[in-house]
């Protein structure tokens, strides 16, 4: 570490202390309490967790990944991307090939093939599916769909200065198209049904509990890992760059950096994260179809993180876990009003808390000093 | 090293590719920092630049003066990438061809600019402006990487302490004043250790206190550095006593010292004399 009489640069810590017990706090639930209770505590007793929670649970740490990833593209280097959705799927449908794969004999019609293709008559599995009984390379196609796919489209729409609400406009388009894709039959990947009823992974029984609290403890170590990942990447240099990006991309051009590199760098990255959640969240959900595709949800996720508060290390998990919570709810005690609370939401946290949750706590403690 | 210029510089030669570091330091052997030759640049049919050919010696600090739309704020989006001249030549020394460049390049290159408006990182603080701006390997995997030394911390403090800025390190640099701000906006200029600074009004909006410290600065600049200032203020310009250019209509009206411009009957009448 360097020393100056003069000036001592101010190092920024990597979390606050409440942040690390909070962390430490937090692992300890995830990977030891929710786990135990749900797998050894009998049902009949009042601390069991029930397997519907532990899904829940789990699928909402899956979107809290998703907001992480979205919040490092948006809210960090201010590029706003509404075709998020689109990896979260993609990751989704490569691990769920493994997934179909692993019903083995056990479908409807007790053929080697799944049922959806036995269905259209077809003999073997098409050439997208080579490999994918293997899960290392199921996993290695979770990161690399998503992964090349975002890294393709970046290259051209950000070496093409294409920025603001116009990149934001042709992401919808983008998961758009894909999800008319992934509707066909003949792209082999069981059309508007996509894939369902899995049964094992690795040869287990995917809905016994050891397995459903691995899984769930993954997308808590998934997640852990997210977070860290983007902190440490926004304390570094990097993380400087990027959000000089949002405020000031010709002032960075003109002091010699190519912005075209570092956007496709974080879009890349955060495209990649999605995958990953996406492949952990299919075995808990139990289900993926093209509706993952749909624009709106890739604009949920964007609420989230505004929600929540952007460019802030809470703000995406508060945002992602208040919404999804809340649209537990309104979709089982009012279904029909769900989309116009998510836009109603979405109108007064723009409006009222610009800075999200977060943001607002954050206001109110500054004013009670 | 006298490689040709595209291939050394630009092997793609595509104008927003992934970008690259120049592999060739500009070559000032002939005593000449920029060399534009019959630029011509038109938007709508109207003639921003209109053959203009204009040179700097290396060291020099040369002035540009001229009534709005002159084509000032169009030369110097010509010299660093922003706009491509529908004709004619701009060279950074004998060996760097602006117009193949993009912006980030030409920056890397080693021209530094200054916009009219200060512009710099305001959520930023002032320490980490000129972090940002230090010369170094600019690329993405090597930013992942990099760490602050101890002699690029002392260069910081060093540009903190020449633009006056020390006791605000630490603040965000959207909290300066505006004098404070173009100051900063200097000193990550300097940062990027350029051969060549452009300076878009460099004192407006400064105190005539302020003024006569950038006037010091730039004069403790010159002979390092060669310096093109755009400016309206013709007392400032008087006090860096410079050799003058003046733009009219997108080409060279009058050159030279400060007395023989202001002598000159043409100037006077579309100028000085308003």
């Amino acid at each position: 570490m360097s020393m100056d009489a003069r000036y001592t640069p101010q190092i920024e810590p990597f979390f606050s202390r409440n942040g690390w017990i909070a962390l430490a706090l937090l692992s300890l639930l995830a990977f030891v309490v929710v786990p135990s209770l749900f797998v050894f505590v009998p049902d009949t007793s009042a601390f069991h967790i029930s397997a519907y929670t532990v899904t829940l649970v789990g699928k909402i740490i899956c979107y809290c990944i998703v907001a992480v990833a979205m919040n490092l593209i948006w809210g960090y280097t201010g590029i706003l991307s509404l075709g998020h959705g689109l990896f979260f799927a993609l990751g989704g449908y490569a691990f769920g090939m493994y997934l179909m794969r692993q019903i083995g004999r056990d479908g409807q019609y007790q053929s080697d093939l799944p049922d959806f293709m036995v269905f259209l008559d077809w003999k073997e599995y098409p050439w997208q599916w080579f490999g994918t009984d293997h899960i290392v390379w199921a996993l290695l196609l979770v990161v690399l769909v998503p992964g090349l796919l975002a890294l393709v489209f970046g290259f051209f729409a950000f070496r093409s200065r294409i920025k603001g609400v116009y990149f934001s406009i042709i992401t919808q388009a983008m998961t758009f198209a894909f999800m008319l894709l992934f509707f066909r039959n003949e792209t082999g990947f069981g059309g508007n049904n996509g894939f369902t009823d899995f049964k094992r992974i690795l040869g287990f029984p995917i809905t016994e509990p050891p397995m459903r609290a691995a899984l769930f403890a993954l997308s808590a170590a998934a997640l852990i890992g997210a977070v860290l990942l983007s902190r440490h990447l926004i304390r570094s240099k990097t993380g400087r760059i990027l959000t000089a990006i949002r405020d000031s991309e010709t002032r960075l051009m003109f002091s010699g950096y190519n912005p075209v590199q570092y956007k496709l760098f974080v879009w890349t990255l955060s495209a990649v994260m999605c995958g990953i959640a996406g492949a952990l969240y299919v075995p808990q959900v139990g289900i993926i179809n093209p509706g993952e595709m749909s624009p709106a949800n890739s604009i949920e996720i964007a609420v989230w993180v505004a929600v929540g508060g952007r460019a802030t290390i809470l703000g995406p998990l508060l945002g992602a876990s208040v919404v999804n919570g809340a649209k537990s709810f309104f979709t089982q005690s009012f279904p029909e009003y769900w989309l116009f609370f998510l836009g109603l939401l979405f109108i007064l946290v723009t409006l009222f808390m610009p800075r999200g949750i977060v943001g607002l706590v954050n206001q109110l403690r500054g004013s009670h000093k | 090293m006298n490689m040709p210029v595209d291939e050394a510089l630009n092997p793609s030669g595509s104008p927003t590719g992934l970008g690259h570091v120049a592999g060739d330091a500009v070559d000032i052997s002939h005593g000449t920092i920029l060399y534009l030759d019959d630029i011509s640049v038109s938007f709508d049919g109207f003639k921003a630049l209109n053959r203009l050919t204009l040179s700097v010696d290396v060291g020099e600090l040369r002035c540009v003066i001229g009534p709005n739309g002159a084509g000032k704020t169009t030369m110097m989006d010509v010299i660093t990438g922003s706009t491509r001249p529908d004709d004619g030549t701009a060279f950074f020394g004998q060996n760097i061809d602006l117009t193949r460049l993009t912006e980030p390049e030409i920056a890397h290159a080693g021209i530094g600019r200054k916009f009219q408006k200060p512009t710099v990182f305001e959520n930023h603080t002032v320490f980490e402006n000129l972090e940002l701006a230090m010369k170094a390997d600019k690329r993405v995997f090597a930013s992942l990487r990099a760490q602050r030394t101890a002699a690029q911390l002392d260069r910081i403090v060093s540009t903190l302490e020449t633009i006056d800025l020390l006791a605000q390190a630490d603040l965000p640099a959207g909290l300066l004043s505006h004098g404070q701000k173009q100051w900063l906006e200097i000193g990550m200029l300097l940062m990027q250790e350029p051969q060549l600074l452009l300076l878009d009004e460099p004192v407006a909006g400064m105190t005539d206190e302020e003024t006569a410290k950038t006037a010091q600065l730039l004069h403790s600049l010159a002979g390092q550095r060669s310096i093109v200032v755009v400016e309206h203020d013709m007392e400032f310009i008087n006090e860096i006593a410079a050799t003058v250019t003046v733009l009219h209509e997108g080409s060279v009206l009058a050159e030279g010292s400060m007395d023989v411009v202001q002598s000159d009957e043409r100037v006077i009448e579309v100028y000085l004399g308003r």
